[in-house]
């Protein structure tokens, strides 16, 4: 802050102050000197009831001067005159940074304990899964929802269906750095049209059973071999290393129905867990990542 | 004077209320306008891209300060929820700012990738597909809606006028970088851009 303002805020608040003092002295003197009948307000209830000019009551009066007196203490010991710190050294960015520190002075053992637990025991910790299921809820609930069950587009957590896997490394890498799923629209030059995309939406389907594969479908074999089988495997298994989903199971992450699977194979999908390191750090990312394995069901 | 001299004559009293109040805000208010805290953007702060700007109008427009602050405050029990607490820096784009008031949906100020566009777009339409327990409105009419190209150049030229740093080529190119845009891609815009200048902690 400039000298110049500085010295306004002071100043001003200064006085300010005296002023209030003057103030608060000159009208307790305020009122009759020696009462006459001009000194009633011309205020009657009760036909005889009368009020007088009188000053301000004296209790009232040294309520003023108290926190007129407490003004003073405050500005003193707080910051409050402009770049004057106050004598207690107290600041905003001081006591957040104490707040802080406690917490940390007191959490952080608990947090490194646990991080340094082997991973499935940890998982099959009751109090590691009590703080990892209130991590959950801060940062998870929101895309996979507060039973874990995900919504469409956002993975289900409690089956053993892992699009990148369910590894220790893998979930902590899920979780600390994110993913970002590639999944572009099949070009023109493979699908030949949308009639023939939609064989190959019935060749895709008919991998995990939900159509019979008709010789026009079955026809499209060599194109998800050439295209597809690079993420989700020649046989359709998927790839957690590349976030190719299974496609022969019954869990579509985008639907299973003619028309979804018709839309993510002309238009492409590209899910996005964002990255949440900055957030938790490693030692909340390891516990988190344990208690999202405790809830899978394929454990 | 005697204090019937002030309280018999309305017009005196008003002028001297007047002046009272002046003293806390020309005290309290004035140095501020003066301190390169709150006039200077803080590190990474620019300001709002076109497709942004209009973004933001949006956010003005339907209201969503009502439900959302956008200032969190130096406590850990914010800190731990929404990211580093937000300094007067950060604000200096803001016409007006949007700290909001009151929270019924969480913070927004470090919402920016937080979620993915598509989880913005599905959650805009209809909260409850994501968050069946939500409580907020849809706006599903924000896909319909074009931003207006015309208008948002002369929003920029107007911000220029208010002191924006905003280049010649910014204003000119404004109209095209928002051509074709909805109303909620430019929301998603902005709030994928909210406190990003700041790395979260840990």
């Amino acid at each position: 802050m400039p000298a110049f303002w500085s010295w306004f805020i002071a100043g001003g608040t200064i006085l300010f102050i005296i002023w209030c003092v003057w103030l608060v002295s000159w009208s307790a003197k305020q009122g009759p000197v020696q009462k006459t009948d001009s000194d009633l307000v011309g205020h009657r209830w009760d036909g005889d009831l009368e009020e007088w000019n009188n000053p301000t009551p004296r209790w009232w009066l040294y309520l003023y001067f108290l926190t007129i007196i407490f003004t003073i203490a405050y500005v003193i010991a707080f910051p409050g005159l402009g770049a004057f710190d106050g004598v207690l050294g107290w600041s905003q960015e001081g006591q957040y940074e104490r707040e802080m520190a406690d917490a940390a002075a007191r959490y952080e053992p608990i947090y490194a304990n646990f991080a340094e637990m082997e991973f499935e025991a940890l998982a099959a910790h009751p109090d590691a899964n009590a703080l990892g299921a209130s991590l959950y809820a801060s940062y998870c609930t929101t895309c996979h929802g507060s039973d874990a069950r995900g919504a469409r587009g956002y993975p289900n957590l409690t089956d053993d269906d892992w699009i990148w896997g369910n590894s220790e490394q893998q979930l902590y890498a899920s979780i600390f750095n994110g993913r970002t799923a590639v999944m572009p629209p099949v070009p023109a030059a493979f699908a030949n049209g949308e009639a023939e995309l939609r064989n190959l939406t019935r060749y895709v389907r008919s991998l995990s059973g939900l159509v019979e594969a008709d010789d026009a479908a079955e026809a499209k074999a060599p194109v998800f071999a050439t295209y597809c089988a690079t993420c989700h495997g020649a046989d359709g298994t998927g790839n957690p290393l590349l976030g190719g989903p299974n496609l022969t199971d019954d869990v579509w992450l985008y639907g299973g129905s003619e028309e979804d699977v018709y839309t993510s194979l002309a238009e492409g999908r590209n899910g996005i867990m964002p990255a949440h390191g900055q957030l938790l750090g490693e030692n909340r990312t390891k516990i988190l990542a344990a208690y999202v394995y405790s809830l899978s069901a394929g454990r | 004077m005697r204090h019937e001299t002030i309280e018999k004559n309305i017009n005196l009293m008003m002028v001297l209320i007047i002046v009272a109040v002046s003293i806390g805000g020309i005290v309290e208010i004035v140095p501020l306008m003066f301190s390169s805290d709150a006039t200077e953007p803080a590190e990474g702060i620019e300001p709002y891209s076109p497709l942004r700007l209009a973004g933001r109008d949006v956010y003005v427009r339907e209201g969503c300060y009502n439900c959302h602050s956008q200032q969190i405050r130096p406590f850990r029990s914010e800190t731990e929820r929404y990211g580093p607490y937000s300094v007067a820096g950060e604000f200096v784009y803001d016409r007006p700012f949007q700290f909001g008031s009151k929270r019924t949906g969480p913070d927004l100020a470090r919402v920016g990738g937080r979620y993915s566009d598509d989880w913005h777009r599905l959650h805009l339409i209809d909260p409850r597909v994501l968050v069946p327990e939500s409580n907020m409105p849809g706006y599903p009419w924000l896909e319909e809606r074009i931003v207006d190209p015309e208008l948002l150049t002369a929003k920029l030229k107007t911000l220029k006028l208010l002191g924006d740093p905003y280049t010649d080529e910014q204003i000119a190119g404004a109209a095209a970088a928002v051509e074709g845009k909805t109303e909620m891609d430019a929301l998603i815009a902005y709030l994928q851009g909210l406190g990003i200048n700041r790395s979260n902690r840990r």
